[in-house]
């Protein structure tokens, strides 16, 4: 009884419950910091922005929250559909299986990310797949419906992404990954190596699908332009640590560190 | 008969204790691929260096042996792995699918029904159903592992996407026992369905990919496919015109340059057996009882 009640306090979810918690992360390549000691919230619905320079740690503390890499320490609790669970600690087929589900990973380089020997139609349709989908109409159906929302014609659905340009095979990546209806995206450089039309484009189409969807999404990049656009809170990193964080405007406005402060101070106005 | 220069079916005693072992593991795990220590076997790889070396740990003097290639008893391959075994194990071979206890194959699962006892030898180029979809012999693992296996359905869903039907015509996945996900080796789509359910122990051997699995008798084995569009096996449309069989596999045969052929039976057993008893297609007569 005492179990009933409270399973169904977790079940009616708060809306101050984190979506993402993240405590006391650290990963050392030997010698070496990879990120330390790195802790943060997210909650449902926000999107988080990780800038720094080359080498400061925010693809490590990416590939560590999205279990690529095994982090040496801390923790990163996930508020999964069966309440909050350690991902670090998870065993592989659960993690995988969240990979597949709630989770959804856009590489910087769509080859990462796609499989560029399967058509446009395979690609959206394989995350469906992995998880049981065993109707080819309906897989199709899905798969031209997630084209269309990222401005790809219908037609191409049989092109293989080889045959794709830049601009579109990121989009291409995109929509694989929402396909399964992810509850957060991790997104390392979406925009990198895109032309700024290009650029805007896909910023415009990510930003209309985070609010149309309700994702929360950690996005690292060292473009500030990309993070006052999408990101509602920004943490700064620096050799492996977390120098600032705060909202967006609040940061990129009024630079408290010396470093942010370069950092802000070194975009190039046109 | 046997050449007394080598030791019982070519191996020593050694090597085939470790071929068996692979083999018992293979079965207690249906449809998982055991690795083993592959030996260097007198034949070039992709001749069958993986079934002849599960067959020669299956072997006791007891046994009568047939060999067969695409269903075939007397082309090259078949007709020196029979005469390999008659001189080094002395067996006793045959032609005949009932008659034979182990019946080691290339491509082809025999039309005859099989029955309890018997062991099916399988030759497999490449045991590992996913590798064309991913290159990683370490992700592959971890795929069957953790039964990752949507991979296997984005194949067939390229197949329908570029040719509106699953064209894969050998070589077809199955998933063994509702767990591994197998390569049943080139055998036509048309065999899978023999696969299911089957008396015989079926062992598959892979040489120089290192690789033993088996399916062990009375095991489901189940065809991959989509809702819409399920597993069909498939043959030419035709009857054979040796035999007259119409459920039969069939290889086509060119006859001349003008376009002439015909169709016959690839397992010449199944087709022979069938004219000894006085059935004939359109170009052949029986063989016997004809005056």
């Amino acid at each position: 009884m005492m179990d009933a009640q409270k399973m169904s306090i977790f079940a009616k979810k708060k809306p101050d419950t984190p979506l993402l918690a993240v405590r006391g992360l650290t990963k050392h390549y030997g010698a070496r910091i990879g990120c330390a000691d790195v802790s943060f919230d997210l909650f449902p619905g926000e999107v988080l922005g990780i800038v720094g320079e080359s080498g400061s740690g925010k693809s490590t503390l990416l590939s560590c929250l999205a279990g690529h890499l095994t982090p040496d320490a801390g923790e990163v609790i996930f508020d999964t559909r069966q309440g909050p669970r350690d991902t670090v600690t998870m065993a592989e087929p659960a993690r995988r299986m969240l990979g597949r589900t709630d989770w959804a990973f856009v590489h910087q380089n769509p080859r990462d990310g796609l499989r560029m020997g399967v058509s446009a139609g395979g690609n959206v349709g394989e995350r469906l797949m992995a998880i049981g989908a065993r109707h080819y109409g309906d897989i199709r159906e899905q798969a031209v419906d997630w084209l269309d929302r990222v401005e790809i014609a219908a037609d191409r659905v049989d092109d293989r992404p080889s045959q794709f340009s830049g601009g579109m095979q990121q989009r291409l990546q995109i929509a694989r990954n929402l396909v399964t209806g992810p509850r957060l995206v991790f997104m390392d450089e979406p925009t990198g190596g895109l032309d700024v039309s290009v650029q805007a484009r896909l910023l415009d189409l990510l930003r209309g699908l985070v609010r149309q969807m309700g994702l929360s999404a950690i996005i690292v990049t060292h473009d500030l332009a990309v993070v006052r656009l999408l990101a509602d809170r920004l943490m700064v990193m620096k050799s492996g640590h977390v120098v600032e964080q705060g909202l967006t405007d609040q940061v990129l406005d009024d630079p408290q560190h010396a470093y942010t402060q370069l950092l802000v101070s070194s975009v190039l106005q046109v | 008969m046997t050449d007394q220069d080598y030791n019982f079916a070519y191996l020593d005693e050694q090597t085939k204790r470790m071929i068996r072992r692979a083999i018992l593991k293979g079965v207690a795990v249906p449809g998982y691929q055991v690795p083993f220590a592959s030996r260097e076997m007198p034949m070039p790889y992709g001749w069958g260096t993986g079934g002849v070396q599960v067959t020669a740990a299956c072997l006791t003097p007891d046994d009568t042996l047939k060999v067969i290639d695409q269903g075939a008893d007397d082309t090259t391959n078949a007709v020196s792995i029979r005469a390999f075994f008659r001189r080094t194990a002395g067996v006793a071979t045959t032609e005949s699918t009932t008659d034979a206890t182990i019946i080691q194959t290339r491509h082809r699962i025999p039309e005859t029904p099989l029955h309890d006892g018997q062991i099916l030898v399988y030759q497999v180029p490449i045991p590992e159903p996913l590798r064309f979809l991913e290159p990683r012999e370490t992700e592959t693992r971890k795929m069957h592992e953790l039964e990752d296996y949507g991979l296997m359905h984005v194949k067939l869903y390229e197949d329908i996407a570029r040719h509106g039907t699953i064209a894969t015509a050998y070589d077809y996945p199955v998933k063994v026992e509702g767990r591994y996900v197998m390569d049943p080796s080139p055998i036509p789509k048309f065999d899978n369905p023999k696969l299911n359910d089957s008396p015989a122990l079926q062992l598959f051997g892979a040489g120089r990919e290192q690789r033993i699995y088996a399916v062990p008798p009375y095991t489901k084995v189940v065809s991959l496919d989509f809702d819409d569009y399920p597993f069909t096996p498939t043959k030419a449309d035709h009857d054979c015109d040796l035999c007259g069989s119409g459920d039969s596999y069939l290889d086509e045969v060119i006859m001349d340059d003008q376009g002439g052929r015909m169709f016959v039976c690839s397992d010449t057993d199944f087709c022979s057996s069938r004219r000894d008893v006085g059935h004939a297609g359109k170009l052949g007569a029986p063989v016997k009882g004809q005056p």
